[in-house]
């Protein structure tokens, strides 16, 4: 039983892994056509996956409407928009609109959604003006680096910074595109070697968390 | 004007005052509006998962094309869901064991050649250029992200923040500098992405404003001004009333 629990996915991990990082050096249609449809393969795995994490969150919400617990209300509005989305967008065959018309599914996006997401978002400029201004205080010189730096991107964002500072829009770019490009780009290949070193872990099943805990 | 965009400014407009409540404090209207917006949300990719997954990736080409073939992922897909049968849920481990083993093999060519490689090789530029009629020039120009002065530049920056990072070896004397110079290009990052990310927030805010705006027109009878009177007459009914109800519970 041991070899089927612990033994059999290590292996299905080993042969896959080979297989698909050795594919990269095999410029054949039939190596090509096998990268297509496992991306394909891949896609349609991972909306069962989605099945997991949406069963557990309907399940979450439904202990706490069937126990009345604090805040049950609340749980029952999210139910409401759920459900509600759902049925509105397997009427509308998921389309948002259609022969240009706006469908309800595209109502709900564009008159519920999109004014959720953005001002859930754009509150965040509050929050992060306060942080700013309790942490942003030069108390070193890192900080006072870092301070300059973000008010000079952020002048030369906007056409009154520029008007303000004329240099500010020239180094602003000059920043994004050179200092934070190297930076960017120094932990771009530190992370891409920690990737590779934890990619060669998995497939030699020296990394195996991902099996998850329990019984063996 | 057709009665859903009216019903959709009025309710674009509510929502929107009810998330700009938690800038007050937190109140049942944001909980509200976000418990809302997490239901939409979910529901908004469920049905999105089950037209691009089911319908256009499963269905259509099964029944359309006979690519029996994808039954295979359908079938490793089940064996994710066997996690809610406590005894069976070992089998969800092959479905893991494929995802993950299929990662990680796609991963290391193609993270070594474009995340490694190919930034080594952006990076290591020549530092002087063949101009036609000019021969071998150095040029200054800090607006041009390719000159020589800014390659000079990445270099410097990409070479420092990777020894900064590099623990094998402490950071005395020379390496000190190196280690240093770097930081300074990491707290500039840092505050460039900083200063980018507050613009972004605030071209969300502006957007959010715009909306306010166009719907405190007559036309769609007013909803921002009447809706905000309303979100304050709410939050002040519940301050008094949170208030009113203290003293009794002390």
């Amino acid at each position: 039983m041991i070899f089927l629990r612990r033994q059999v996915p290590l292996l299905i991990t080993l042969i896959t892994g080979l297989v698909f990082a050795g594919q990269y050096y095999v410029p054949h249609p039939a190596s090509e056509q096998m990268l297509t449809s496992v991306t394909k393969w891949l896609q349609i795995i991972g909306g069962f996956a989605l099945v997991l994490g949406v069963s557990s969150l309907f399940h979450v919400h439904a202990v706490k409407i069937r126990r009345k617990e604090a805040g049950w209300g609340y749980s029952f509005v999210l139910y409401v928009g759920m459900l509600g989305t759902i049925a509105v967008g397997l009427w509308a065959n998921g389309k948002e609109a259609v022969d240009g018309a706006m469908t309800a599914f595209g109502w709900v996006y564009n008159f519920m959604m999109v004014p959720l997401q953005s001002t859930m978002f754009a509150i965040l400029a509050f929050f992060i003006a306060s942080a700013a201004y309790r942490s942003f205080r030069a108390r070193s010189r890192e900080a006072a680096v870092l301070l300059i730096a973000a008010v000079i991107v952020m002048m030369g964002r906007v056409p009154l910074g520029e008007y303000l500072i004329p240099l500010s829009g020239d180094l602003s770019q000059w920043i994004l595109n050179v200092l934070n490009a190297s930076v960017r780009r120094a932990i771009l290949i530190g992370v891409s070697l920690g990737t590779v070193a934890l990619s060669i872990k998995i497939i030699f099943g020296m990394e195996r968390s991902y099996l998850g805990g329990g019984k063996e | 004007m057709s009665i859903e965009l009216i019903i959709g400014a009025w309710v674009a407009t509510g929502l929107t005052f009810f998330i700009f409540t938690f800038l007050y404090k937190d109140n049942p209207l944001f909980k509200l509006a976000e418990n809302l917006y997490v239901g939409v949300s979910v529901g908004y990719t469920i049905v999105k998962t089950y037209d691009t997954v089911i319908i256009q990736l499963i269905w259509k080409p099964i029944v359309e094309q006979g690519e029996w073939t994808l039954l295979i992922p359908v079938a490793i897909g089940m064996l994710m869901l066997t996690r809610y049968a406590p005894k069976a849920a070992w089998i969800s481990r092959y479905a893991f064991a494929f995802i993950v083993g299929v990662g990680s093999g796609l991963a290391i060519p193609r993270t070594i050649s474009s995340f490694i490689l190919k930034q080594i090789e952006d990076t290591v530029r020549p530092l002087l250029m063949l101009v036609p009629g000019e021969g071998v020039t150095f040029t200054w120009s800090l607006l041009n992200p390719a000159s020589s002065l800014n390659a000079i530049i990445i270099l410097v920056g990409v070479c420092s923040v990777l020894f900064y990072f590099f623990f094998s070896v402490e950071h005395t004397g020379p390496g000190k500098v190196v280690a240093r110079t770097g930081v300074m290009f990491l707290m500039i990052a840092f505050g460039a992405a900083f200063g980018y990310t507050v613009m972004a927030r605030m071209s969300l805010l502006i957007g959010r404003l715009t909306d306010l705006i166009e719907f405190s027109d007559s036309s769609y009878g007013s909803p921002s001004l009447w809706l905000l009177g309303l979100t304050i007459l709410t939050l002040v009914v519940m301050a008094r009333r949170s208030s009113s109800k203290q003293p009794k519970e002390e």
